[in-house]
């Protein structure tokens, strides 16, 4: 269990650099480029920790703290999810609840420093995040509760098991796959909802309210969103992970750590085919994350209406 | 008949208006006539002014009226009647201190006169209310490029009006054109608008050769059409990219960017320099094709019709397979659908010259009504009627289509050129000449003014952005601030240009 759990925090710290360099190398490949290193991430993360950070005069300590607040967050988010695919680190009644607003306290945190910079850029970058946030977060309510119900588990790793039986249960199962991969698209500002890569201020949402950071708080910034995104992507994994429960731990988690992968390059695929979404699109393709929890949830009533 | 459209008059042939005939005739020529202003420029003569208007009358006649005004006295504004010339007029204001009474928005242009000081204090429009915010972009841009400054009235997401300020790039260039022999100008006016060396050089080149009255012969101006058209397609494969990468479609960003290279390499491989530096002189040219002397051994080897041909057609295999998956991904026309849309009513009314013209439906090319090379193989005018960010990125992949068949057509008919570089004799004096040239962003036009002596009295330079950057800002109007940026890259207009 104690290597099990040594292992958790070493996939947390390791894959996010492998999940960033998949995607980069799978868009390079679209469009016809070798890419950069599969360890990019981490070379930039180490070159920024080495730098020195500039403060704006305007600046207050919030900017300053935040940052590490962001990664602070992050990486207890990935204690609260079985990023290997079984169980997690901490474990209790209703931990999702927990992670949701782990989670969300890194995006005030977020919302905050780029508040503080007083920057117009900034300031619109906060408000989208803000709107996009308020937006989505029904849809992971709903599937997490379309999930307990189906499961009548009540933590992550448990409601996690659930794999479709029948045809009622089966919609719910795709339906909390769909919800929670948009989930995962919209919180760590994925395309199309947001482009990573713009040079663009006006239609940057997250890589706006980071403009100002630099050196290691930068580096935290980076570290965290890229950590963000590697727990999103696991926890999509170990919902469709065929060998959860009928495996040994460590081969689940192999499985696991390769799926996400796997979801890494569906990830870079997607935005290597597809432009952005116009902003005013943005709000819709959250909702049908909404709808698709909402699908999870209405079919797990029917379903106990039938059995029951 | 020359490619490049010409207007030469003898100045003391040409009748002196008085502000009230040239008013009414002007105005009765954009009025009835179907007439549109080419160039509005003023000649400082002490304290009086001479202005030129030069008018296209029917899409084919151009014709210069000139009066003279007291600098103080100036005259009433034409502006509010036809809104196309308020550019010209808050130029000549700014350019000559003429009074100009009536003027709605007297800005300066380029701020050449107050320097930066006034630039900063400068004004702004503001509006006021609970949710409006106003942001301000640039002058300094992220990323490699021009500086010039925009300030969006935003209420929430969505652009109630955008001011741009530019002049950031001023570099006095009529005025450097005035302190050299006017017949070796050529490398100072490639570097007027980097990006559109070709289509000014071309001009200035006519210009020259018309006051000298000399001839080029069909070779040369069928090499100089060439390079013109290359000059197109790079740059609107540039733009094509530029655009597919804004709205983060990753394949058009890196294809068509990768395509430029090959369209900018074959200008390097005709005349040595991928910018079309150096292809065009007064009376000559520097491009190569076939057994060359001198480029051949610099290039390893000549550049023949059989190699450019061979590049037109890699070109357009590869453009037509971009081309197919940049239009046909709905992701990408759900961006650029609508957006950013100049209705073509407001394109005629406000001026606007070239691609954004024609994307409004205006169909306006001149090389559909030159003569020279444009007389043996005709060119048509590609026009979309819906004005927006979809029309201006549809124009663009059928005007490449276009100028490949083009040039194909043409390196057919003319397999050999040769660099020539003849002496030119002096210039006539007292002469007006107006050369314009379709740029790959629209018209070029350049106005020249010789003295008593042969020497230049007046260069007027005029890079199509100039026209248009208002049509930007009009277009970005009622959309959400977020889209600015491909509004923009749809024009891609030059500040360099715009500022001289």
């Amino acid at each position: 269990m104690t290597a099990l759990l040594a292992l958790h925090v070493v996939v947390l710290l390791a894959l996010p650099t492998f999940v960033v360099g998949a995607i980069n190398r799978t868009k390079a490949l679209w469009s016809g480029r070798r890419g950069q290193p599969l360890a990019q991430l981490a070379f930039d993360v180490v070159r920024l920790l080495r730098k020195r950070a500039v403060y704006s005069r305007g600046t207050t300590p919030v900017f300053r703290l935040t940052p590490w607040l962001g990664l602070a967050t992050a990486l207890a988010a990935g204690l609260l999810v079985p990023v290997l695919g079984s169980t997690a680190p901490i474990s209790f009644p209703f931990d999702f609840v927990a992670f949701a607003y782990v989670w969300g306290l890194g995006r005030v945190a977020l919302i905050l420093g780029a508040l503080d910079t007083g920057s117009a850029f900034e300031g619109m970058g906060a408000s989208r995040e803000a709107t996009f946030a308020a937006l989505l977060e029904p849809a992971f309510f709903l599937v997490a509760g379309a999930m307990c119900l189906l499961t009548n588990k009540r933590s992550f790793s448990a409601v996690l098991e659930l794999r479709p039986t029948g045809a009622i249960d089966g919609a719910a199962w795709v339906a909390s796959v769909v919800a929670l991969f948009i989930v995962v698209q919209v919180e760590s500002a994925r395309m199309p909802v947001d482009d990573p890569t713009t040079h663009l201020e006006l239609t940057m949402v997250h890589e706006v309210m980071v403009l100002d950071h630099s050196g290691p708080d930068l580096a935290a910034l980076q570290a965290g969103a890229a950590i963000k995104l590697t727990v999103g992507l696991s926890l999509v994994a170990a919902l469709v992970n065929p060998v959860v429960g009928h495996a040994t731990p460590l081969a689940t988690a192999a499985v696991n750590v390769m799926l996400t992968l796997a979801l890494a390059i569906a990830v870079g695929t997607v935005e290597s085919l597809v432009a952005r979404l116009a902003m005013r699109a943005v709000p819709r393709y959250v909702v049908a994350g909404v709808v698709a929890g909402g699908i999870a949830l209405l079919a797990t009533t029917f379903g106990a209406g039938g059995t029951g | 008949m020359s490619a490049a459209r010409l207007l030469l008059v003898p100045l003391d042939a040409a009748p002196e208006l008085t502000v009230t005939e040239w008013r009414i005739a002007l105005e009765r020529l954009l009025r009835d006539d179907d007439g549109r202003v080419v160039t509005l420029f003023g000649t400082p003569n002490d304290e009086r002014i001479t202005i030129t208007a030069v008018v296209e009358q029917g899409g084919s006649e151009l014709r210069a009226l000139r009066t003279v005004v007291e600098r103080d006295v100036g005259y009433h504004a034409l502006t509010p009647e036809f809104p196309a010339l308020h550019c010209f007029e808050r130029e000549l204001h700014e350019q000559h201190g003429v009074r100009i009474a009536g003027h709605p928005w007297l800005k300066p242009v380029r701020f050449e006169v107050t320097g930066s000081k006034g630039r900063d204090a400068y004004p702004f429009y503001e509006i006021e209310g609970k949710e409006v915010h106003e942001v301000a972009v640039g002058p300094i841009h992220a990323g490699v490029i021009e500086p010039g400054s925009f300030r969006f009235m935003c209420l929430g997401e969505r652009v109630h009006h955008l001011e741009i300020h530019l002049g950031y790039q001023h570099r006095g260039v009529e005025k450097l054109l005035l302190a050299r022999d006017p017949r070796s100008l050529a490398p100072l006016v490639e570097t007027i608008a980097g990006d559109t060396s070709i289509a000014h050089t071309w001009a200035y080149a006519a210009a020259i050769e018309a006051l000298a009255g000399m001839a080029v012969p069909h070779e040369i101006d069928a090499a100089r059409g060439a390079m013109l058209e290359l000059e197109r397609i790079a740059m609107h494969l540039a733009g094509l990219a530029g655009l597919a990468a804004d709205v983060g479609f990753l394949q058009g960003a890196s294809s068509y960017g990768r395509l430029r290279t090959t369209a900018i390499n074959t200008s390097m491989r005709l005349c040595g320099s991928r910018f079309g530096r150096g292809a065009i002189r007064p009376g000559g040219s520097g491009t190569t094709l076939g057994a060359g002397p001198d480029l051949a051994e610099a290039t390893n080897g000549a550049f023949t019709s059989t190699d450019l041909l061979r590049n037109l057609k890699l070109l357009s295999d590869d453009v037509a397979i971009i081309d197919d998956r940049f239009s046909s991904a709905r992701t990408v026309q759900h961006r650029l659908r609508g957006v950013g849309a100049v209705p073509s009513a407001l394109a005629r009314e406000i001026g606007l010259v070239g691609l954004a013209a024609r994307a409004s439906g205006v169909p306006c090319d001149l090389r559909t009504r030159a003569g020279g090379v444009y007389e043996h193989h005709p060119i048509e005018a590609c026009v979309e009627p819906d004005g927006d960010c979809w029309a201006r990125a549809r124009i663009r992949i059928a005007e490449i289509r276009r100028s490949l068949a083009w040039l194909s057509s043409v390196a057919d008919a003319h397999p050999r050129w040769e660099a020539a570089r003849p002496r030119i004799g002096a210039l006539a004096p007292r002469q007006l000449v107006v050369a314009m040239t379709e740029g790959w962003r629209g018209e070029v036009v350049h106005a020249l003014e010789t003295d008593g002596g042969g020497g230049l009295a007046r260069y007027k330079v005029q890079d199509p952005s100039f026209r248009n950057w208002l049509g930007l800002a009009l277009a970005v109007r009622e959309n959400e601030i977020s889209d600015f940026p491909i509004c923009n890259k749809s024009f891609d207009l030059s500040y360099c240009g715009s500022d001289l």
